[in-house]
């Protein structure tokens, strides 16, 4: 069997340290996720809004999040507001911010999907026992919209962590540019820790997505 | 004329009286005028082709459409989509859709207490007693804990009648509430509504099954393009239309084949 260069990892701290790295995606993510779900609600609303305005404008977002690269992104918030307006962003922050902007709009437009598959006779026949516009929204809609939503968000949320991985370009020490810093601390000693480190990785983000995945299956089975 | 006098008289008092209900889409005139009266305790069926504004009416008399021209009056108290008033005045006006319309997201019980309990603000106990009540009256009270994937559509139809009748209306609007059902499952739903009629509830019935409308109804209003064409009781208007469209129009259920 070839050397798979998995010894880097009991070597000093390097497994705590990879953890610690995944840690920080996860935290970066996490925040994100967070952010997103409340202005994206906002997003989603201001979506399906009548107004010709808001919907152009939320049309406009969406389409420029889609369309631009997040690490053009997070060159822009983080190289380029420092020259533009001095701002002096850290990594994190950068990170958190292009994440939630991207995750607002995405998660928006999954509301606002949300909220439009709802059919209009469900309205109907809460307006017709009486249930005033806010009941109708708080006791029929967001249920709803909040059982279809959260199958969908979790897919969202798990390509946000694996989008993470980008972050180490603005210096963020991730997972990632832990274990780039591992194999290269190690080149001499055990050049094969590259295909060792690097599946390890892979293992994390594995496990660190699969669970939300299964709860998705889970909630969507259970709400159909 | 006097006729019609006659079964104004076996009824109560006017409860919802339309005058020259008008309603328009953008170009397009759906009700020409309308007006009529619903008597306490009366049964109108409405019956017409397709197209003919049927069930426009009745999303009228519900405010689920805006009118433009004419008043809808439920004992004198205006209903339009402008009313302050409109969600006191849809408790009083139970509706019942084609499609069921039930709530996914809640059980069967649920469904029927949702608008009591929080519209009504009526306690929770005493409405579900009266749920269960209705519940068993149709057959249906191992099913309070279901939810509405879980049960046929002749069931999911008449628990949405139940949802409507434990609102206490005081007139019932039935919108083709047999026309997505299988043949088999039209029966259950109908027998409910018959046993409302029985019990002298005010109802206003869509529906495109004759032969209930022929004996549920007190008056038949034939509707077409918009306007009422022919109304009257339901022999006369079954055995003797008056108008060459009503005769056209019944005809289109009965069949006979050229035997040799």
């Amino acid at each position: 069997m070839p050397d798979l260069g998995l010894n880097v990892l009991f070597k000093g701290k390097n497994l705590a340290r990879l953890l610690g790295g995944l840690g920080v995606a996860l935290k970066i993510s996490l925040l994100s996720v967070v952010i997103s779900i409340v202005l994206g609600i906002v997003v989603g609303l201001l979506m399906t809004w009548k107004n010709p305005i808001s919907r152009a404008l939320m049309r406009c977002y969406l389409e420029i999040v889609r369309i631009m690269p997040q690490m053009v992104l997070l060159f822009l918030v983080y190289f380029g507001t420092t020259r533009i307006f001095g701002w002096n962003l850290s990594g994190e922050t950068s990170s958190v911010i292009v994440f939630s902007f991207w995750g607002a709009a995405e998660m928006g437009d999954l509301v606002r999907g949300a909220l439009i598959s709802i059919p209009r006779h469900q309205y109907e026949s809460a307006a017709a026992l009486g249930l005033s516009g806010g009941q109708t929204y708080r006791y029929i809609v967001l249920p709803q919209t909040v059982r279809r939503l959260i199958p969908l968000s979790m897919n969202l949320i798990t390509r946000m962590i694996k989008t993470t991985s980008l972050v180490l370009m603005i210096g963020v020490v991730e997972v990632l540019k832990v274990s780039q810093q591992i194999i290269e601390a190690n080149r001499m000693s055990s050049p094969n820790a590259a295909f060792g480190v690097y599946l390890t990785v892979f293992a994390l983000y594995f496990f660190a997505c699969w669970p939300i995945s299964l709860l998705a299956g889970f909630l969507e089975k259970r709400w159909r | 004329m006097a006729e019609k006098e006659m079964t104004e008289l076996k009824k109560g008092a006017p409860l919802l009286v339309v005058d020259h209900l008008t309603k328009r889409f953008a170009d397009l005139t759906v009700l020409d005028g309308i007006s009529l009266t619903v008597h306490e305790g009366e049964v109108i069926v409405i019956v017409g082709p397709s197209g003919c504004g049927k069930s426009t009416l009745l999303r009228c008399l519900n405010a689920l459409e805006d009118i433009q021209g004419g008043e809808i009056l439920l004992h004198g108290e205006r209903i339009s989509q402008n009313n302050k008033n409109l969600t006191e005045l849809r408790q009083r006006v139970g509706m019942v859709f084609q499609s069921y319309e039930l709530f996914p997201h809640l059980n069967v019980l649920d469904n029927i207490l949702l608008a009591p309990t929080r519209v009504q603000k009526r306690k929770r106990e005493e409405v579900k007693e009266e749920a269960m009540a209705l519940l068993a009256r149709i057959g249906l009270e191992s099913k309070a804990e279901s939810f509405p994937r879980q049960l046929s559509g002749g069931q999911k139809q008449r628990v949405a009648i139940i949802r409507a009748l434990c609102m206490h209306p005081e007139v019932m609007l039935f919108d083709e509430v047999t026309a997505a059902l299988d043949p088999e499952m039209v029966r259950e739903v109908l027998d409910v509504i018959l046993e409302l009629a029985n019990q002298g509830k005010t109802m206003l019935i869509v529906t495109h099954e004759m032969q209930f409308a022929r004996a549920i109804a007190d008056r038949v209003i034939f509707l077409n393009e918009g306007g009422i064409c022919e109304e009257g009781p339901p022999e006369e208007f079954f055995d003797h239309p008056k108008t060459e469209r009503a005769k056209q129009f019944l005809q289109t259920f009965t069949f006979s084949r050229k035997r040799s």
